[in-house]
């Protein structure tokens, strides 16, 4: 129970420390540079999902807010960053800033019609959103090479020094370390009051209202941190791959961050790295064993999951975290309450 | 003009025996049934392995397409789907989705990927000119069929026991329970019901709309646009709306082809927007 605007301020900085199990994560991320040198391609992609369902998690972990469209936000992303580097700006970071900015754009103009009513809603809404911009990247050949794909993307050294080299080295640090760099700004925001709003508003939205928290302002805000985040990953797929598909539109994107997050646990902001670790081993695993079908166990996964219960099986990883960092975790998550039933 | 039209119609009807059972599963249980299509899938490859490999008469395997899904829907129904009425929208998602990674995976694998065809008898082929209007004889069929379906499902909503029945349970749940009315099997049934219907136009369909694994996640979004826009509440609601995608969607591929699917994305946002329940259906 909090009391007093003190203790929230005292919890609020309790739980912004930094634990050792999370030095220890972030320590073994770092030393996976050195140690699996053979790995890149596959760690990269790891890296990328992570971040891609780390947005996720900030708008469905902490705001409650569902979508099955947000592949919208990282492809256009990947595109931003992909043209801008086809067409002669070969600096990473700024493709990355504009990727980012173009996200946050479209997240913010969407934003008003996908905070508007039921889950179902969302879920169409955004899903027809992604679908739209899809479709707009099949037609608008000319610019996004269409079917074919984006080719020609040829990326500049990162700051000036490194070079992509063929064995993925520098991009992976370069994902490894952008990615760092955004999970500390997301940790940051989430230990705020801004972040305890946006739980508030999560658990019970008219009671949120009601002591005072502007909440279509907050969820309009963070919607939009989580599209640029969304559209960081996608530009970093594009950097670092040096082309783009129009599979990063895809349906089965969304799809696949969402199970990515779902696997990792909701609301912890570890949930999505942890989850992208498990897919990508999973599918890399899987694909070995019988290629081009590996969907059909990702599709026996997810139905074993909810049927056992997403919060029960996500509880197990938070729990194990919870007390290797010493903290008990709060309230039970309840991500999304029963819909009320319409009278 | 009129041939559109006329095309228009018969896509709209085709559509509408494909998702009127989707509407039932939303308005009744809420319940996002993303897995619709691949039931619709499986009346499709039903029909086009018993005429293409077994030389069953197209006509002949029409009920079989009916039936399979059924009891596929059935069974399913009861083992799995009953466990996930009360949960939260995302996870009947996720659940679905999960479900159709592994049909389209399964058929993939048993099926191979290409496309399948189905043997259509020579009667139905070919065209015929009335009025001046150009008119396949398989649209035409397909009209009148449906057409068919439509009523027979309307008359038995609205002028049987079991339609009041459903329909209490549909406004309702908990009174209809309350009054005796045994909502759990009038779901199950009514899922069957539905399954099987979209195995049906999955069949009849296969010749319009093309039959392969991904069929499922191709035509998603246009039983989700059906549904969203025509409301759940009624019959007529996704009717309307499947007759006005349709003959939407034919005239946009042949006015404005390079707009491709925008329009009707496009209107299921507009409407979603601007009447969240449906552009049919009352407000509650």
């Amino acid at each position: 129970m909090i009391r007093t605007s003190q203790e929230a301020a005292a919890r609020l900085t309790r739980r912004g420390r930094w634990s050792l199990p999370e030095v220890v994560f972030w320590a073994a991320a770092a030393a996976s540079v050195v140690l699996l040198p053979d790995r890149y391609l596959l760690l990269n992609e790891i890296v990328v999902i992570g971040l891609f369902a780390l947005s996720l998690d900030l708008i469905l972990g902490y705001a409650g807010i569902v979508s099955l469209g947000h592949a919208a936000f990282f492809g256009l992303g990947a595109y931003v960053a992909g043209l801008l580097a086809k067409h002669g700006v070969a600096d990473p970071f700024l493709g990355l800033g504009l990727a980012a900015a173009l996200a946050a754009a479209l997240g913010l103009a969407t934003s008003f019609f996908v905070l508007r009513g039921t889950d179902l809603t969302k879920l169409m809404v955004t899903l027809g959103f992604a679908l739209v911009l899809a479709e707009i990247a099949n037609q608008a050949a000319w610019l996004t090479g269409g079917a074919d794909g984006l080719q020609g993307v040829v990326m500049g050294p990162v700051l000036g020094f490194f070079e992509f080299d063929i064995f993925g080295r520098t991009a992976y640090v370069y994902s490894l370390a952008v990615t760092f760099a955004l999970f500390v700004v997301a940790r940051r925001i989430v230990v705020s009051p801004f972040g305890l709003s946006l739980k508030a508003i999560r658990d019970n939205p008219l009671r949120a209202r009601a002591v005072g928290i502007p909440v279509n302002r907050r969820l309009v805000a963070v919607y939009t941190l989580s599209a640029a985040y969304a559209g960081v990953a996608g530009a970093l797929l594009a950097q670092t791959t040096q082309f783009v598909s129009l599979d990063v539109l895809a349906f089965h994107r969304s799809a696949d961050v969402l199970l990515v997050l779902v696997i990792g646990g909701v609301g912890y902001l570890y949930g999505g790295l942890v989850g992208a670790v498990l897919f990508k081993v999973l599918q890399d695993n899987l694909a070995a064993i019988t290629p081009q079908y590996w969907h059909f166990w990702i599709g026996v996964l997810l139905v074993i999951l909810v049927l056992v219960g997403r919060d029960r099986v996500a509880a197990a990883p938070q729990a194990v975290w919870g007390r290797l960092t010493g903290r008990r975790s709060a309230a039970p998550l309840r991500l999304d309450p029963k819909p009320v039933e319409d009278a | 003009m009129l041939t559109i039209l006329f095309d228009g119609i018969a896509y709209g009807m085709l559509l509408f025996v494909l998702a009127c059972g989707l509407a039932v599963t939303l308005g009744l249980m809420n319940f996002v049934n993303l897995a619709h299509g691949a039931f619709a899938m499986a009346g499709g490859y039903v029909t086009s392995i018993l005429t293409m490999r077994m030389g069953v008469p197209f006509l002949a395997t029409l009920p079989i397409a009916f039936a399979a899904p059924a009891l596929l829907g059935l069974v399913l129904e009861r083992t799995l789907y009953r466990h996930l009425y009360s949960r939260s929208h995302l996870d009947q998602v996720l659940f679905c989705i999960g479900l159709v990674f592994m049909a389209v995976a399964a058929v993939d694998y048993t099926m191979g990927s290409q496309q399948q065809f189905v043997a259509i008898p020579a009667w139905l082929q070919g065209r015929v000119e009335v009025l001046g209007i150009q008119m396949g004889v398989y649209r035409s069929f397909i009209i009148l069929v449906c057409g068919v379906l439509a009523l027979a499902l309307q008359l038995v909503l609205t002028r049987t026991r079991f339609g009041s029945r459903l329909r209490a349970a549909v406004d309702d749940p908990r009174v209809a329970r309350g009054l005796g009315i045994n909502v759990g099997a009038i779901f199950a049934v009514t899922f069957a019901v539905g399954s099987g219907l979209a195995g049906f136009g999955g069949a009849l369909g296969a010749e319009l709309l093309g039959l392969d694994p991904t069929f499922p996640l191709k035509f998603m979004i246009y039983f989700l646009i059906v549904v969203t826009v025509g409301g759940t509440t009624s019959i007529t609601g996704p009717f309307l709306a499947s007759l006005l995608l349709g003959v939407a969607d034919v005239a946009g591929k042949y006015y404005v082809p390079g707009f491709g699917a925008f329009v009707i994305y496009t209107l299921m946002i507009a409407v979603l927007v601007v009447r969240p329940q449906g552009l049919f259906a009352r407000a509650r």
